[in-house]
């Protein structure tokens, strides 16, 4: 298998470490080879970034592609909007020789580096699903709890899927199948596939309107009968978790990252999950 | 009775060039309206934005709350049946949007952040000491560990002009 470049971007590494160290044990016990991205940034993020200046967007995220051109490694993310903008942006420069023209013009003024179009981008999801295969997570589960887990996908994991094209986007099923190697059971719920309402810079600008729509998923979750949630994404995290905090005991359903959940599964001490800075107890 | 308002073809021309490319295949059937988690919630309706965008009515657009509303969840890109890349074009639309002042102070806020650190979270102390904790470095091994590195990424914000849109908020 090859080696990847785990890029962290903002949120996991500052707000949700565990997340982290939750992946890089699981990625070794899976024998995925993992390097750091030395002096690597934001990817960046594609709601406020690419809504306020795509040049600029793009730009950022050609540098992060190039660090890992220059280091000879694929891109690992375990983080939707991290995926989408290396992916959507090295989409766009491989197709757009005008655009690669101008940001590479600004990319070799500031760094030296120029993206050249030699990086794969891999969602971790589709990794461990392709690469890795349901079976051996399977194999390595031993310490799976049975829960009902309301699996979130997010948005930017699958779609837009005519780049994408990991999995159906309407339908899809490799996000669940590696839930359910890990021994737990997905539950079906209303609406399933729906955004958690971070997205798109709408947080940040209108956290009410981010609210309802969380708020709507989290009822859905609920009448299924879900013991936890379980995520491909930090912001999808932080949207959940802190939005069962501001909605002040309506819903107490622990939220967990995929890497947190197999970390589990695979036996890592809880503590080695970080989970206290969940705000949504997680009571396992 | 209000006068009927002429269409722009200009700015739809910018539109385009933008990045909203399909936007005039719409033919205004509704599926993106139908399928909008956030128009769920508020009077944000994706089918009017489009149209505005085709007939290029800038003043409805650009100052508009809604332009906002979009989580980019592409539910409307996806089932779309004229194929209309609608968060390309919403991407535009904002684009455009902010270099006239529309800019909200929380993502101007967020904005100022990335282009100053190089990151839109900061790394406070409990960072640090929960990450260590966890067996991790300290400062992560980005921009946060590495000055010449977060030089190189203010030096990208300065070359798009990207440090100036997020101090004036684009006035």
């Amino acid at each position: 298998m090859a080696k990847y470049g785990f890029f962290l971007g903002c949120i996991m590494p500052l707000r949700y470490p565990g997340i982290e160290s939750s992946s890089r044990e699981v990625f070794n016990s899976l024998g995925v080879e993992i390097v750091d991205m030395q002096g690597a940034s934001c990817c960046p993020a594609p709601g406020v970034m690419r809504s306020f200046d795509q040049t600029y967007w793009m730009s950022v995220a050609a540098r992060n592609l190039a660090i890992a051109e220059k280091m000879g490694v694929d891109i690992v993310t375990i983080c939707n909007g991290c995926f989408d903008t290396l992916f959507e942006v090295a989409h766009k420069l491989n197709h757009d020789p005008e655009m690669r023209k101008k940001v590479n013009k600004i990319l070799k003024d500031a760094t030296g580096m120029e993206y050249n179009g030699t990086v794969n981008v891999r969602h971790f999801v589709e990794l461990l699903y392709r690469d890795v295969g349901v079976e051996a997570i399977r194999a390595k589960a031993k310490g799976g709890r049975n829960m009902k887990a309301a699996v979130h996908y997010g948005c930017h994991f699958l779609k837009p899927s005519n780049i994408k094209k990991i999995d159906d986007a309407e339908r899809p099923h490799v996000f669940d199948d590696i839930v359910e190697a890990a021994g737990l059971t997905s539950v079906a719920y209303k609406d399933k596939g729906m955004c958690c309402g971070a997205g798109g810079g709408v947080r940040a600008r209108t956290p009410d309107v981010a609210l309802k729509m969380t708020k709507e998923n989290l009822t859905n979750m609920k009448n299924a009968g879900a013991d936890v949630i379980v995520d491909c994404c930090p912001f999808c995290h932080l949207q959940y978790d802190a939005g069962q905090a501001a909605l002040k005991g309506e819903f107490a359903i622990p939220v967990l990252h995929l890497m947190q959940v197999l970390g589990l599964a695979f036996g890592l001490p809880k503590e080695k999950l970080g989970l206290e800075v969940h705000q949504t107890k997680v009571n396992l | 009775m209000p006068e009927a308002k002429e269409p722009n073809p200009e700015f739809t021309r910018k539109v385009i060039e933008g990045g909203g490319k399909t936007v005039n295949l719409c033919f205004q059937c509704g599926t993106c309206t139908g399928s909008c988690p956030s128009g769920r919630q508020t009077a944000f309706r994706v089918r009017k934005l489009v149209r505005r965008a085709q007939l290029g009515f800038e003043e409805d657009v650009l100052p508009s709350d809604d332009l906002w509303l979009c989580t980019t969840c592409f539910t409307c890109y996806e089932r779309c049946p004229r194929g209309v890349e609608i968060v390309d074009v919403i991407m535009a639309l904002r684009n455009m949007a902010v270099r006239k002042g529309h800019m909200a102070e929380p993502h101007r806020k967020v904005a100022e952040l990335i282009s100053k650190t190089g990151h839109l979270v900061t790394l406070r102390d409990e960072d640090k000491a929960l990450r260590s904790k966890l067996g991790l470095q300290g400062t992560p091994p980005t921009v946060f560990s590495d000055p010449k590195a977060q030089e190189e990424v203010k030096k990208i914000a300065v070359l798009c002009g990207f440090d100036k849109l997020v101090q004036t908020g684009g006035k």
